[in-house]
C-alpha cells in the first residue's frame, strides 16, 4: 500500500532528489499538492509576476520594446543625482549608526556603572516609532520651529530660529537616531556570545587590550556587524518620510518615485523603481556573500561569556554615568515631545517654547468621532487582514519548505523573503503596475482603487517576518518530537495540530503581532496606492501635519506607539516562552 | 517466517550507502540488539523498522505482512528515542496518553492504561508534573511508559540510556530487561555500548559500515568472533598474525607467528582453513593468557616473554608483554609479584585461540 501521509519533511528525506525539475512533480503527486499549489500561486501572483511586469514595463514605450526610458533615466541628471544621494545617504547612515551603536554597545555591555540600566532599557526605544511618527516627533522637537529651537531663541533672546534643520544634517541625525539600535542590539548580542576565555587567552599570550579588541573580539563580531550594516543600509534606502518632511534639496529615489507618480510620469517612476530595487538587492547579495565567508561556528565552542566589569577610575565612572543619563534623555525626548504635543490644542501653539494650552480633546475626537476614528478602524482592519493571512500563510510555507533545503525550496524561500528585502516603494509600485488593469493573458486583475490593494501590499511586505518567525520556531523544535508522535500513531493532521502547532504558535503569534503593528503605521507604500475612501491612519497623520493640526497628528502617533510597544512587549514574552526549558534530553 | 524480517535492505543518503544489503530476523519475544560504532547504520536500520525512513531497496516483513511502505503511525510500534522526544508542552500524563488518544480510546481506558504504564516504570504520582521539570532518569522512564502504553507490537530503542550517568545507566538497564520480559514484548535495541548490549539482549547483530558482521548470542559473539572487526570491537583481544604450516586435513593447525616466529597449535574448523603459507589472524583474549614466573620446557604455545609495562586497573591488572617481538597483553586478577623487565613464561591454551576470517566473509 502507499504511504498515506503528507509530511513533506519526511518526503524530502526519503526520495532521492537529483534533478531540480523532478521535485515539484514529486510533490504534486502527494496529498499535500494543494498546499504546494497554493504557495506557488500566491508567490507567482504576489512576487514573480509583479516583479517581471515591472521589469518588462520599464523597457516598453507605447507597447514597443525600447530602452528609451533607461536612456532618459541615465541622461537625466536629477535622477542620477537621486540615486547617488540615496546610496551616499545610506552609506553615511551606516557609518554614523555603526559609530554610535558599536561604541555604545561596548560601553553598556562590557561595563557596569551607575545609571547604566536607564540607558540599557531605553536603547531600543526608537524601534517603537513608525518612520512617519518618528519623523513628525523629530520635526516637533528639532525642526526650525520645534521645541529645541524655540528654547534656544528664548534663552538667548534671538529673533529668528537658530537653525533650519533641513537636508543632509537633518537626515543623518534622524537616521542615526532611528537606526542605531540595529548596530547597538546586534553588537550587544554578539558581545554576549563572544567567549571571554578567548580574550583572556589573547592577553596571556601577550596581546595588549587594543590588540585583543581588534584581533580577537571584533573579528568574532563580524557576522553581527554585517547583519546590522545590511539592515541599516536597506532601511535607509527605503526611507521616505524623513526626506519628504525635511529632506530639503536632497533628492532620494523613494521621493523621486513618489513625485514622478504624482506628476503622472509613469515611465520615469518605473525605471527609478527598478533602479531602487536593483541597488537594494545588490547590497543584500553583496553583504550576504561576504557574511557567508566570515561566519564562525560559535555555537560549537564552549566557554563563558564575559561578565560586565565595574569601571574603577572615578572620573571615567562619572563620565560614563553622565553619558548614560544624557543618551537616555536624547532617546526619550522625541517620544516625550510627541506625548506632550498630543495634548496641545490644535492651532494654539505659535511662537511659544512649549505649547501653551492643553486638552484631552485630541484623543477624545480620535476615539469617539466617526470621521477621526474611521482611519484607525481602516488601518486596524487592513493590517489585521494582512496579519491573519500572513499567519496562515507562514504555516503553509513552512509545511512546503520543510526542514531540508533543496535547490527549488531555496528558490521558494528566496521569493518569500524578497518583498521584505525590497523597499516598500518598490513593492507598492510593482503591485500597482501589475494590477492596474485586467489582462486575461496573464490572469491579471484590478486591485488598484479597490479596498484590497493595501491589505495585499501589507501582506506581501510583512509576511516574511511571520514566515521567518515560524521557520525559526520549527528549526528550534526537535525533529524527533514529530517522529515520536508518528510512531505513537498520530496522523499527519494530528501531528500538526497536537505537536507542531502548540510548539510553534508562540513564535508564530509573536511574528504576526510584529507584522500587524508595523503594517498599522505603514506609510511608504500606503501613500503610493491608498484609496481615498479607505485611508489608513498614516495618510491622515501626514494630512493633519500639513494642516498644522499638530496635536491631532501627535495623538494619532502616540496611539500607534502605545499599540506597537504593547505588541513588542507581548511578542518578547511569547518569544521567551517559545524557548521551552531545555531540560529534555540533557 | 520470523516475527520481524528485514530482507536485503539498502539505504543511501546523498549517494553514500548507510545500510548495504542487510538482512536480519528477529523472533517473537526476543530482545534483539544492533551493536556497532557510530555511523555503522544501526540507527538507520532501526528507523526503517519504525517507518521513519523508507529503504531504497529491500522489504521489511512483520508478522507475515510486508510493512516496507507503511507509515509509522500505522505500524503500532513503540519507540524510545535517544533524546526521549518528550512533548515539552504536555505533562507526564498527557505524554503517556498521547498514543492512546491518537487511537481514540475511551477516557477511562486511557486513564487506567496510563496509570498502569507509570506504575510499571515506577513513576506513579507524577501525572501532573511538567516533563521539563523531571530529571534525566525520570524523563527516560516517561519515554518508556509512553512507548509501552500503546501495547506495541514491537518495541524499538535508539540508544535510550546514553544520556544517563553511569550508575543510573546500569540500574535502568536491569529494570528495562525485566520490564520487556515481564510484558512479553519483542524489542530491538540499538547501542554502541558492548556491555549494555551483552547485559540486555538475547541476540545481537554486530554492524559495521552498513553491514552485519556477525549475529549471535552475547557469549557466542564474545568467545567466537567470526571476523577481525568483531574481535576488535567486542572487548580487548590479542590479534596475532601467523602463517599456517600444517596440511589442511588435521583438526589441529600449526601456525608460525610472523613476529617472534613462535609455533602455535590451534584447533581449526575446515570451513575456516586458509591456504598453507598464507597469513591468517589468530586471536586470544587477554584473560585467557596464562603467565608464570618459572621457566618451563619450551614447546608449542609456550613463549618466553619480558614484562614491558604493568597497568593497575583496580580489580584486574593488565600486563603488557614482549615475546621476542610479538606484543601481547594479559589480564590478571593479581600481578603475582611480576615487575617491569621480569622475564616470564606465557602459555596460550590452544582451546582459547581462535582463527578469524577476513572482514568480508562471515
Amino acid at each position: 500500500m502507499n504511504r498515506a501521509e503528507s509530511n513533506p519533511e519526511r518526503e524530502s528525506r526519503n526520495t532521492p532528489r537529483s534533478s531540480v525539475f523532478r521535485v515539484p512533480l514529486d510533490l504534486i503527486k502527494r496529498p499535500s499538492s494543494l498546499l504546494v499549489l497554493l504557495v506557488v500561486v500566491v508567490l507567482v501572483y504576489g512576487v514573480v509576476y509583479p516583479s517581471l511586469h515591472l521589469l518588462t514595463a520599464s523597457v516598453q514605450v507605447n507597447a514597443e520594446w525600447s530602452l528609451a526610458a533607461y536612456r532618459e533615466l541615465f541622461s537625466n541628471r536629477a535622477i542620477v543625482e537621486a540615486a547617488v544621494s540615496s546610496v551616499l545617504l545610506s552609506l553615511l547612515t551606516v557609518a554614523f549608526c555603526a559609530l554610535a551603536g558599536i561604541s555604545l554597545a561596548f560601553l553598556f555591555e562590557r561595563y557596569t556603572f551607575p545609571a547604566r540600566g536607564i540607558f540599557a532599557t531605553l536603547a531600543a526605544l526608537p524601534l517603537v516609532l513608525p518612520p512617519l511618527v518618528g519623523t513628525i516627533a523629530f520635526v516637533l522637537l528639532c525642526g526650525e520651529s520645534g521645541i529645541l529651537a524655540r528654547f534656544v531663541m528664548w534663552l538667548f533672546g534671538l529673533k529668528t530660529s537658530p537653525w533650519s534643520l533641513r537636508g543632509w544634517p537633518a537626515l543623518l541625525i534622524f537616521h542615526t537616531y532611528t537606526m542605531y539600535p540595529f548596530f547597538y542590539m546586534l553588537t550587544a548580542a554578539g558581545l554576549r556570545r563572544v567567549d571571554a576565555g578567548l580574550a583572556e587567552a589573547g592577553r596571556s599570550l601577550g596581546a595588549r587590550p587594543a590588540n585583543v579588541l581588534f584581533r580577537i573580539v571584533l573579528p568574532q563580531l563580524t557576522p553581527s556587524l554585517i547583519a546590522a550594516a545590511l539592515l541599516t543600509f536597506m532601511t535607509s534606502m527605503a526611507s521616505f518620510s524623513a526626506p519628504l518632511f525635511f529632506g530639503g534639496d536632497v533628492r532620494v529615489l523613494t521621493l523621486e518615485i513618489f513625485n514622478a507618480r504624482q506628476r503622472g510620469d509613469v515611465a520615469a517612476a518605473l525605471t527609478q523603481t527598478v533602479l531602487l530595487a536593483v541597488i537594494s538587492l545588490a547590497a543584500l547579495i553583496f553583504l550576504q556573500r561576504y557574511e557567508g565567508t566570515r561566519r564562525f561556528a560559535a555555537a560549537a565552542m564552549k566557554g563563558a561569556t564575559a561578565r560586565r566589569r565595574p569601571i574603577k577610575s572615578g572620573k571615567a565612572r562619572a563620565l560614563a554615568t553622565a553619558s548614560a543619563i544624557v543618551f537616555a534623555i536624547v532617546l526619550a525626548l522625541p517620544v516625550f515631545t510627541l506625548v506632550l504635543v498630543s495634548f496641545a490644542k490644535d492651532g494654539s501653539w505659535t511662537t511659544q517654547t512649549l505649547p501653551p494650552a492643553y486638552t484631552l480633546s485630541n484623543y477624545g475626537r480620535i476615539l469617539t468621532q466617526a470621521d477621526a476614528s474611521s482611519v484607525f478602524v481602516n488601518s486596524l482592519i487592513m493590517a489585521g487582514l494582512a496579519a491573519l493571512f500572513a499567519f496562515v500563510w507562514s504555516f503553509c510555507v513552512a509545511a512546503v519548505v520543510g526542514r531540508k533545503r533543496t535547490r527549488w525550496k531555496r528558490l521558494l524561500s528566496l521569493l518569500v523573503i524578497l518583498p521584505w528585502a525590497l523597499p516598500g516603494t518598490v513593492v507598492a509600485v510593482s503591485i500597482a503596475e501589475a494590477y492596474g488593469q485586467t489582462n486575461p493573458l496573464t490572469g491579471s486583475f484590478i486591485l488598484i482603487g479597490t479596498f484590497w490593494i493595501l491589505p495585499v501590499v501589507y501582506f506581501l511586505r510583512f509576511m516574511p517576518l511571520v514566515v521567518r518567525a515560524v521557520q525559526a520556531s520549527i528549526e528550534q523544535m526537535d525533529a524527533s518530537l514529530e517522529e515520536a508522535a508518528g510512531s505513537l500513531g498520530a496522523s499527519a493532521f494530528a501531528r500538526f495540530w497536537r505537536v507542531r502547532l502548540p510548539l510553534v504558535w508562540p513564535g508564530a503569534v509573536a511574528g504576526t503581532l510584529l507584522a500587524f503593528v508595523i503594517a498599522l503605521g505603514e506609510y511608504v507604500a500606503s501613500v503610493l496606492v491608498f484609496v481615498p475612501s479607505n485611508q489608513p491612519v498614516s495618510i491622515k497623520i501626514a494630512a493633519e501635519m500639513r494642516d498644522f493640526n499638530l496635536g491631532t497628528a501627535a495623538a494619532y502617533g502616540v496611539l500607534l506607539v502605545v499599540l506597537i510597544s504593547a505588541a513588542m512587549l507581548l511578542a518578547g514574552r511569547l518569544e521567551r516562552k517559545r524557548e521551552w526549558p531545555s531540560g529534555i534530553g540533557g | 517466517m520470523s516475527f520481524l524480517s528485514l530482507q536485503n535492505i539498502s539505504k543511501r543518503y546523498d549517494g553514500l550507502p548507510a545500510v548495504a544489503d542487510l538482512s536480519l530476523d528477529v523472533e517473537q519475544k526476543e530482545f534483539f540488539g544492533l551493536l556497532g560504532p557510530s555511523g555503522c547504520g544501526k540507527t538507520t536500520t532501526l528507523r526503517m523498522i519504525a517507518g521513519l525512513e523508507t529503504p531504497d531497496i529491500g522489504t521489511i516483513r512483520f508478522d507475515g505482512r510486508d510493512i516496507t511502505q507503511l507509515s509509522p503511525e500505522r505500524r503500532g510500534f513503540g519507540m524510545v528515542f535517544q533524546n526521549y522526544a518528550l512533548f515539552p508542552h504536555l505533562n507526564v500524563f498527557e505524554n503517556v496518553a498521547f498514543g492512546l488518544r491518537a487511537r481514540k480510546r475511551a477516557k477511562a481506558e486511557v486513564a487506567q492504561r496510563v496509570d498502569h504504564a507509570l506504575a510499571l516504570v515506577q513513576l506513579p504520582g507524577y501525572e501532573r508534573r511538567p516533563v521539563t521539570e523531571l530529571s534525566g532518569g525520570q524523563q527516560q522512564r516517561v519515554a518508556i511508559a509512553r512507548a509501552i502504553a500503546i501495547e506495541p507490537a514491537l518495541l524499538l530503542f535508539d540508544e535510550p540510556l546514553s544520556n544517563l550517568d553511569v550508575a543510573l545507566r546500569e540500574e535502568t538497564r536491569g529494570e528495562l530487561r525485566d520490564l520487556v520480559k515481564k510484558l512479553g514484548l519483542t524489542a530491538v535495541y540499538v547501542t554502541h555500548d558492548q556491555e549494555e548490549a551483552f547485559a540486555l539482549c538475547d541476540r545481537i547483530s554486530v554492524m559495521s559500515e552498513g553491514r552485519i558482521l556477525q549475529t549471535g548470542a552475547p557469549r557466542e559473539l564474545y568467545e567466537k568472533p567470526a571476523v577481525i572487526r568483531v574481535a576488535r570491537f567486542l572487548g580487548r583481544n590479542n590479534l596475532i598474525v601467523a602463517r599456517r604450516l600444517s596440511s589442511s586435513d588435521t583438526a589441529i593447525g600449526t601456525f608460525k607467528t610472523i613476529q617472534g616466529e613462535h609455533t602455535l597449535e590451534v584447533p581449526v574448523e575446515r570451513s575456516k582453513l586458509g591456504a598453507i603459507n598464507q597469513n591468517s589472524t589468530l586471536a586470544i583474549r587477554p584473560e585467557h593468557i596464562v603467565l608464570s614466573k618459572e621457566a618451563s620446557p619450551s614447546g608449542p604455545n609456550i613463549l618466553r616473554a619480558n614484562v614491558r609495562e604493568i597497568s593497575f586497573g583496580g580489580a584486574t591488572t593488565t600486563i603488557y608483554l614482549d615475546a621476542g617481538g610479538l606484543s601481547l597483553e594479559g589480564l590478571l586478577l593479581r600481578s603475582d609479584g611480576l615487575n617491569i623487565d621480569d622475564s616470564c613464561t606465557v602459555h596460550l591454551p590452544p582451546a582459547k585461540l581462535m582463527v578469524l576470517g577476513d572482514d568480508e566473509g562471515s
